[in-house]
């Protein structure tokens, strides 16, 4: 049945050996392998839900009052965007599950992102020949993180227009051109014409999804054509030599299995915990702002550098050149994309070596990358954690200004005695492998000896 | 629902039958020595394992019939919850079966083989060389690159070129337009002309301006009262605040949120003087100077409205804001709003 059904479509597209091929594909195995399928599998979650939720939503500014059946907003004058949000949430059968499944899937799906990049970061996974790999991974990174601010910034509540206030904010900020493009993207003064809701959705479910995916069609063909990275867990792994399961009989199984669960997790996040309660935000008033409401925590580092920015335009005289949202807003996450992206030819640059690598290092390993990774992620965390400074204001009483103040000082001063301590500890690791090798081999002799003796 | 039973245990006890008698079959054919070597190293022989396996494969069905019934039932308190845990349940299920049979059922082999080749040289040199040798005929290969980049370059501009009518690219002058003019009147929400006496120390309030849209950025303001011994304001701005009233725009300098907190003193002594604060990044502008930053990172003071009591006792705008609202953009500074 099998054969009959492989020959038969062997005969028409030539793909038998392919398929053989395929099967035997091999995964070396390691858990850490797992954060970039997780990713993968939560955007085809997205898609799913996503497609689901475009059935239901109308993405337009028109004005409307609500009717539907949840009572403190009956009444209320709001956007048909807002409105069939609410309906879809209270009023359509599963559809809150799907909502709050698909924005679980989204933080789930950028957390994973980020996971996986550091796994590769500091396993130097990125090396050649598989710069590339991590340039698209990269883009794929940045690219989603702006599908999902407008994922939530279409939905036309309270949270929403605060985040599109500072996206036009920033917009404005770009040197020379920011007046134009602000202008240009919202069709006129903030908060817009009508056609920016249009442009949000079409950029949202058609625009973005297409590059992502074919980024990620992009990422994986490398991964495949490339094999994968693999440990020295064995003597038989080498930059030559690749261990690991079949893609089938082995690895398929799992893999689905992996997906499936992440389809639990994320439904039963979705069934159960609460996200993006998009009722209590309210419509969008230009003049309302709240200080409760949290965007999601994947621009949370963009919020720590917008407010940990001490306050000057840069100007001449009255001649304003740089508005200050660009450093935060603009400038941080481009210097972030630079690094990371110049990284694979910049480490070259230090250690000089041009080889092929196909075994992945530990962390300890190399010294120098793993002590540049940890300094540059403590300085993107710590902008990220003084982003919640007004909570821990809030909630423990700390200074609001004091706590800015200690954050200004901490994301210069911590990442430098972050990028010393963890060379050192590198290196002093280093050095009891090497006792522990040398104890190894010493024993081999003497046992050798007392056989010969 | 006791049907339902009956028929997941007959699906079973089927499944099964079938199962046990194929595999006698295999192994017949395997002591027949039929084929010569298996291309798949047979896996552990876990008999116990398949039966629990396909329990889960069967508890992911009733989940996902489950689910199904929660749909079809009328709305019910904790129906959304149901939803997302029965629909959990059959894919959990069903992916912890998957996994176990792959771990306990089939062959989980460690295999290696090399990495493809690094590098094909050859190859690339003959590609490279197939495009350099077509163009050998080509004398004039300068005129012809810089001709094609010309219309490569003008087709992709003329491309482009239609992006224009996606806003007012070029036509700025929006942005520092806004409503306010000498006499107009300060509204509420309501559309109800603010009185000077209704407006208190240790609060703000919102007003828009009489008969214009609430919407735009340079209509909202925020409006305060301070003790006028206090005002530090700028000299040309003295008469800006009657009896200590103060307008202010209430869009954030630095990103453009609403300037929706206000700060006053519990214990004037001891704690800085009012501020009217922006909650999305906390940037803290001082009234009594005239809207200066005094926290957090604005670049540029809250633009002020100068304020006036008319003889009904109601607020008026007496002209336009001391300078552009809003955030700033390359240039904000060079024209006063209009």
């Amino acid at each position: 049945m099998i054969r009959r059904a492989l020959l038969w479509l062997d005969a028409r597209t030539g793909a038998a050996p392919l398929v053989r091929k395929g099967l035997r594909y091999l995964f070396p195995d390691h858990w850490s392998f797992l954060l970039g399928e997780v990713a993968l599998y939560a955007f085809i979650m997205l898609v799913a839900t996503g497609i689901y939720l475009t059935l239901f939503f109308e993405p337009s500014f028109g004005e409307t009052t609500y009717t539907g059946s949840y009572a403190p907003m009956q009444g209320l004058p709001m956007s048909e965007a807002y409105r069939s949000a609410l309906e879809l949430s209270f009023d359509v059968p599963s559809g809150l599950l799907m909502r709050q499944t698909h924005h679980w899937a989204a933080n789930v799906f950028v957390a994973a992102i980020v996971l996986h990049m550091i796994r590769v970061f500091f396993t130097g996974a990125f090396r050649k020949p598989r710069e590339l790999t991590w340039i698209i991974g990269l883009l794929m990174l940045f690219t989603t993180l702006l599908e999902g601010y407008l994922g939530y910034s279409m939905v036309d509540d309270l949270l929403s227009g605060i985040g599109l206030a500072i996206g036009y904010g920033v917009a404005l900020s770009v040197p020379v051109i920011g007046a134009n493009l602000a202008l240009g993207i919202w069709d006129g003064p903030f908060p817009g014409s009508t056609v920016f809701e249009s442009r949000m959705y079409v950029a949202h479910v058609f625009l973005l999804p297409i590059l992502i995916a074919t980024l990620l069609a992009g990422h994986l063909a490398l991964v495949a054509s490339r094999h994968h990275t693999q440990f020295r867990a064995s003597k038989r792994a080498t930059q030559r030599r690749i261990v690991g399961m079949p893609a089938f009989p082995a690895q398929t199984p799992r893999s689905l299995g992996l997906m499936l669960m992440t389809a639990a997790l994320l439904f039963l996040l979705g069934g159960l915990v609460q996200i993006n309660p998009i009722w209590q935000w309210g419509p969008y008033e230009t003049y309302q702002a709240t200080n409760g409401a949290q965007p999601d925590w994947y621009l949370g580092w963009l919020i720590g550098s917008l407010r940990l920015m001490p306050g000057f335009d840069l100007s001449i005289g009255d001649y304003v050149l740089v508005p200050n949202p660009f450093w935060g807003g603009a400038l941080f996450p481009l210097v972030v994309l630079g690094v990371l992206g110049a990284w694979p030819w910049l480490e070259r640059r230090f250690t000089g070596e041009r080889g092929f690598n196909n075994v992945l290092d530990r962390p300890r390993d190399a010294p120098g990358r793993t002590a540049f990774g940890a300094a540059f992620f403590t300085w993107v965390a710590l902008i990220f954690i003084s982003g919640s400074a007004d909570r821990a204001d809030v909630f423990l009483g700390l200074d609001y200004e004091s706590q800015i103040w200690f954050y200004r000082v901490a994301v210069i001063v911590v990442p430098l005695l972050v990028f010393f301590v963890t060379r050192k500890v590198c290196a002093e690791l280093q050095a009891s492998d090497a006792i522990e090798e040398a104890r190894e081999a010493a024993e081999e002799e003497a046992k050798a000896e007392a056989v010969a003796a | 629902m006791r049907r339902l039973w009956q028929g997941l245990l007959a699906v079973l006890t089927l499944g099964l039958g079938r199962r046990r008698e194929r595999r006698r079959d295999e192994g017949e054919g395997d002591s027949g020595g039929g084929r010569g070597h298996d291309l798949v190293e047979p896996g552990p022989r876990n008999p116990g394992t398949e039966l629990g396996v396909a329990a889960l494969f069967l508890l992911a069905a009733a989940s996902a019939v489950a689910f199904i019934v929660v749909y079809s039932l009328e709305r019910f308190p904790a129906q959304h919850e149901l939803f997302g845990v029965t629909l959990a349940a059959a894919f959990g299920f069903l992916g912890a079966g998957l996994i176990v049979l792959a771990r306990r059922v089939l062959p989980s082999e460690e295999l290696e083989e090399d990495y493809p080749e690094e590098e094909h040289v050859e190859a690339g040199i003959e590609a490279a060389t197939i495009v350099e040798e077509s163009g050998r005929s080509i004398t004039r290969k300068r005129l012809l690159t810089a001709a094609g980049g010309t219309a490569g370059g003008a087709i992709g501009l003329a491309a482009l070129t239609p992006a224009l009518s996606l806003g007012p690219w070029f036509h700025t002058e929006p942005l520092r337009r806004t409503p306010w003019r000498a006499g107009r009147r300060l509204v509420d929400r309501e559309g109800k002309p603010y009185r000077a006496e209704e407006i208190e120390r240790e609060t703000f309030y919102t007003a828009f301006p009489e008969g214009a849209s609430h919407r735009t950025l340079g209509s909202m303001l925020v409006v305060v009262r301070l003790d006028p011994a206090r005002l530090r304001l700028p000299r040309e701005r003295a008469d800006w605040a009657p009896e200590g009233i103060l307008a202010f725009s209430k869009v954030c300098t630095h990103a453009g949120c609403a300037v929706g907190l206000y700060r006053k003193p519990t214990y004037p002594p001891t704690q800085p003087p009012p501020g009217l604060v922006c909650p999305c990044h906390y940037s803290t502008f001082d009234p009594a100077l005239g809207g200066e930053v005094v926290f957090g990172p604005a670049g540029r003071p809250l633009p002020q409205l100068p304020l006036a009591i008319d003889g009904a006792g109601e607020l008026r705008a007496c002209g336009n804001f001391s300078n552009a609202i809003g955030p700033a953009w390359w240039g904000v500074n060079l024209e006063k709003p209009s």
